[in-house]
């Protein structure tokens, strides 16, 4: 590992959010103090509702904090608004959803290009989907593609236009093993040949394998994080 | 790279989801085409009319003052040229006519027209169709009315046998024509034309005033007036200089009888045009506003996609614009076309029943441009304020599916629902409860579609009133002799003298100029004997409105016009024999549906005219199996200017409510009944939309399909049943709008109350509901139940 050297993409203080009022209040983050350098690979534990979703939301720039700070190198996120929101999305993050969330009236190769089209510096969107392995279905529509490939055409959709981060929800939830690697596999490619930053939600344990760091969450706070000195290659996951 | 269409993804996208739900983007595009066309069609009609008429009049040269007078030499005509504003002047011949026709038991009227020796008439000339004009030389030449030859089988070359001036007379047709002034043209005593009853016959000049007595003379002044000019001025010099020569005042084109029906008629049509297609095109906005909303509030995922993408707000909007514009100006555009389409056939309809010779069809563009805003409008309204709500969300919470409704509010109902309802049933009494605001708006929109069928339905059903009332109860009688002066009244012991004449009832009617301050009215009054029994003028409960000696009781048509009430006086400018002019107390209303009539007692009405124990026709009732012989009877009597069976004059009067303006309502209930149904079916396929995962789930955990479809149509149940009565009232509403927009000088259209009409309505409400729930249901029984519950969109 390189820590001295490397820079920290995202800082958080003291980071809350709670949802809902009176006796319907939810408190999904319950003060989050956290720095992820740029370039790792980072695994986000926990069981479903300890606000591991929430803190991802903040950082990927699609939910405002209730309280604290959060910032993506010398930008303050906490303090933007819509208009600077949606920039710092369109320009520096990627998004790979649990259900993929593909637009079903689009083909592969459409899905990818409705973020080339509004990025500036994109890979195009064949060199994109030759990345995750599907140069051969790219005309296909989502309806025609297995679960696996849907969701490797939405990690070339998040890579295409080369964010500094990836933030990825659960990627392989709604998959089965073998699919669930191979998208595995191609987020660690990412990683190490783009370079980007990788945030990963899961509640899956395996996969802190081959994070750099793994952080433990639970009830809105940080347990504890776990740095990795021997990460597993993707495709020695044992499911 | 982009694909070779060079379209960007987003409008991939779109055309796929347009694509995608063409069944509903096409009923929605319908519903705003029906709104559209309304508007087109109807504003197309009006001006189609009013320019054709105006075409036809100028190319005919009509005139715009019209003098009757008893006579007066040709040479007068210089004198009236001279005076100011006049640019033409004619003199003519009209007289009275019956025409003979072989195998009809009573003779038919005729007005004979003459026409100049030589050459076009200057004024009023005609509209030859076949044949050729008369020539001097020979006298019996004549041209025939074209509509009542065609309607006789007669044709050039036909003998024709017609009493004129007191003596039968044969004559030849060599022509057949039509005339601007003859657009509209009604037997003597009758308010709706019939070719087959009223005939016009031209005749040289020359042959014509030899039949009536007439060389070297006129009985009918025609004048052209320059633009700009004084017509009262022109009118009140005319009559000056006519009154020495039996002037019986002259008129303006106004009031000339044709022109004044076919203006009734286009304005009648103009206010329809004003009233009825932006109540349609309202309808259809609301509906559109509803649509939109809820389609876009379906695609609230992919919304919150977008924004996690990084696309701004603006370039979503814009995405979602283009869908709407591409279904509303779709529909609009569709709208035009069959606008354009229907409003010329429904002005060809017009056109053969008035016997315009050409058509020119004109659409205001305008009206296009009023009709594609709105939609696009209404369409963008709706969409952007859901857009709006999407934008408040944050894009994580807008990916997600909405959190399921909060039900807890009617947990206070649980116990009571749990006791009457099953499971199924208090997820759809829940579902309504919870959602007040969207089953309040599908409620409105059925209803407001409904309301529609029902005012048209009543309109129709209150034409059958005007009917009823006119011909069965203000006029009892079988038929009706009008002679071509006024007699005395012993001609009457003549008509009673005659077997199987059970009753006669005489009339008096004399031509009269009505006037209260500015408002004025070229219209005649009824003088009606004291027993009356068989025309009669009724008040609003039916009962036989008494004459007194003095003062007039108006139609309400006519108490309209002039602005009067029972109690205010009014002058009367009689316009027959010494022509007195009265002032007058209106001491009642009439409840009359068609015409403008006046009634006066006859008695009181021959005093002011100084004309004791005259009539100028009689009412009869009479036996019908020796109608034979009863107009055989009265063929021969002397002095007869018309006979009108009521069974015929109520078949014209059904013919003209039926085919002109008829056509244009059988059109809008027709549309009413399209836009009722794709309102209720929209709302099931959005209901059905909304709701297809949760269907899928209800079957997954093994409700059968029935039970299943029940949740779904049971709401969409009890939501068109919520609307029956609302729409029945919005409804009752709008007849007066509607019934309004209606009516013209000619015939009213009353706003009444016509159960059947919110039967019916309710009736096709339901109809469209259970097949809209049909249609569903096929639906909810192919819901692939894996990939409802899988696929994420």
């Amino acid at each position: 590992m390189e820590t001295d050297k490397t820079e920290i993409a995202f800082t958080t203080a003291g980071l809350t959010k709670v949802y809902g009022e009176g006796s319907a209040t939810v408190h999904a983050l319950r003060g989050v103090d956290l720095q992820i350098p740029q370039g790792e690979l980072v695994v986000l534990l926990g069981a479903s509702g300890s606000g591991k979703s929430t803190l991802l939301n903040i950082l990927g720039g699609l939910d405002q904090p209730s309280s604290g700070q959060v910032s993506f190198f010398e930008q303050n996120l906490s303090r933007m608004n819509d208009a600077d929101l949606t920039l710092y999305r369109r320009d520096h993050i990627g998004f790979v959803f649990q259900f993929y969330n593909l637009m079903p009236s689009l083909t592969a190769r459409e899905n990818v290009e409705l973020v080339t089209e509004i990025a500036e510096n994109s890979l195009s969107p064949e060199e994109a989907l030759a990345l995750v392995g599907l140069s051969e279905r790219m005309d296909h529509f989502p309806a025609q593609l297995s679960g696996g490939e849907q969701q490797r055409v939405a990690i070339a959709r998040a890579v295409a236009k080369q964010p500094r981060v990836l933030f990825c929800d659960e990627p392989t939830g709604a998959l089965d093993s073998t699919s669930g690697r191979q998208v595995m596999e191609v987020l660690q490619q990412v990683n190490r040949e783009l370079a980007t930053t990788v945030v990963i939600i899961t509640h899956a344990a395996t996969i802190a394998g081959m994070a750099d760091r793994v952080i433990h969450f639970a009830d809105g706070q940080i347990r504890k994080i776990d740095l990795n000195d021997q990460k597993t290659l993707a495709q020695n996951l044992v499911w | 790279m982009r694909m070779l269409t060079g379209l960007s993804p987003l409008d991939r996208k779109l055309l796929r989801d347009l694509w995608r739900m063409k069944g509903q983007a096409l009923a929605i595009a319908l519903v705003i085409a029906l709104g559209v066309l309304m508007l087109v069609m109807m504003n197309g009609l009006v001006r189609s009319l009013e320019d054709t008429r105006t075409a036809y009049y100028e190319r005919h040269r009509l005139a715009q003052v019209f003098a009757p007078l008893q006579r007066a030499p040709q040479s007068l005509l210089a004198r009236v040229a001279v005076l100011e504003g006049v640019t033409a002047v004619a003199g003519r011949v009209t007289g009275s006519a019956l025409i003979n026709i072989h195998g009809q038991p009573l003779p038919l009227s005729a007005q004979a027209v003459s026409l100049p020796d030589r050459g076009e008439a200057r004024l009023n000339d005609i509209y030859l169709t076949s044949g050729r004009r008369p020539d001097p030389s020979h006298e019996d030449e004549i041209i025939l009315l074209q509509d009542f030859a065609k309607a006789h089988g007669l044709k050039s070359g036909d003998p024709l046998s017609a009493t004129m001036h007191g003596a039968r007379r044969t004559f030849r047709i060599v022509g057949l024509a039509q005339a601007p002034e003859f657009l509209y043209s009604a037997a003597p005593g009758e308010f709706v034309p019939d070719d087959a009853r009223f005939a016009v016959i031209w005749m040289s000049q020359s042959a014509l005033a030899a039949v009536y007595d007439m060389n070297g003379a006129f009985n009918q002044l025609l004048l052209g007036t320059s633009a700009g000019s004084s017509l009262p001025a022109i009118l009140d010099r005319v009559d000056t200089l006519l009154e020495p020569y039996g002037g019986l005042g002259a008129y303006g084109l106004a009031d000339h009888v044709s022109n004044r029906f076919i203006e009734e008629e286009i304005s009648g049509l103009r206010v329809s045009s004003r009233t009825v297609p932006p109540v349609f095109l309202a309808v259809a906005a609301f509906l559109l506003n509803i649509v939109i909303s809820r389609m876009i509030q379906s695609e609230r995922e992919q919304i919150g996609l977008l924004k996690a993408f990084g696309y701004r707000d603006i370039e979503i909007t814009l995405h979602y614009l283009k869908f709407i514009f591409v279904i509303a100006v779709g529909g609009a555009l569709i709208g035009c076309l069959l606008g354009v389409i229907s409003g010329r056939s429904l002005a060809q309809v017009y056109q053969s029943y008035y016997k315009f010779p050409f058509l020119l069809f004109q659409v205001d563009p305008m009206t296009f441009l009023i009709g594609v805003l709105v939609s696009i409008l209404a369409a963008a309204a709706g969409g952007m304020v859901v857009l709006q709500s999407v934008f408040r969300l944050t894009p994580a919470v807008a990916m997600q599916p909405p959190a399921p409704a909060d039900y807890s509010r009617s947990a206070a109902l649980a116990s009571f629902l749990k006791r009457f309802l099953d499971q199924p049933g208090r997820m759809v009494a829940r579902r309504l409860l919870r959602q007040p605001g969207r089953a309040a708006g599908g409620v409105i929109g059925i209803a407001a579609g409904m309301s529609l069928a029902v005012a048209m339905l009543n309109v129709m059903s209150a034409f059958d009133r005007t009917l009823e009332l006119s011909f069965s109860l203000i006029d009892r009688s079988d038929l009706s002799v009008s002679f071509v002066e006024s007699l005395s009244d012993k001609v009457l012991y003549e008509l009673q003298s005659i077997d199987g004449v059970i009753e006669v009832e005489p009339v008096r009617t004399v031509a009269v100029l009505f006037s209260n301050g500015q408002h004025s009215y070229r219209g005649a009054i009824t003088g009606l004997p004291p027993a009356v029994r068989l025309n009669r003028a009724l008040d609003v409960r039916q009962q036989t409105i008494p004459m007194r000696s003095e003062g007039v009781v108006l139609g309400t048509a006519l108490a309209d016009i002039l602005q009067v009430k029972p109690g205010d006086m009014l002058s009367l400018d009689v316009r027959e024999g010494r022509q007195p002019q009265l002032q007058v107390p209106v001491t009642g209303v009439a409840d009359t549906l068609i015409g403008s009539p006046a009634y006066m007692a006859l008695g009181s009405l021959n005093r002011v005219l100084r004309e004791p124990n005259r009539v100028s026709g009689a009412y009869l009732r009479i036996d019908s199996a020796k109608q034979d012989t009863i107009y055989r009877q009265i063929k021969a009597l002397p002095a007869i200017a018309g006979v009108s069976l009521k069974q015929e004059a109520r078949e014209a009067f059904q013919t003209l409510i039926d085919t002109s303006a008829g056509a244009v309502r059988y059109l809008m209930a027709a549309i009413a009944g399209v836009i009722t149904f794709g309102i209720v079916y929209n709302s099931a396929r959005i209901a059905f939309a909304e709701r297809a995962r949760d269907l899928a789930s209800l079957r997954v955990i093994g409700f059968t399909r029935g039970e299943t479809a029940f949740v779904l149509l049971a709401e969409l149940g009890i939501i068109t049943l919520l609307a029956l009565p609302l729409g029945g009232l919005f409804g009752y509403f709008l007849v007066f709008a509607i019934s309004e927009g209606f009516s013209t000088d000619l015939y009213r259209v009353s706003a009444v109350f016509v159960p059947q009409s919110y039967g019916i309505a309710a009736l096709a409400v339901i109809i469209a509901a259970l097949l809209s729930g049909w249609l569903v249901k096929r639906d909810i029984d192919r819901i692939d139940l894996v990939s409802a519950l899988k696929v994420r969109e």
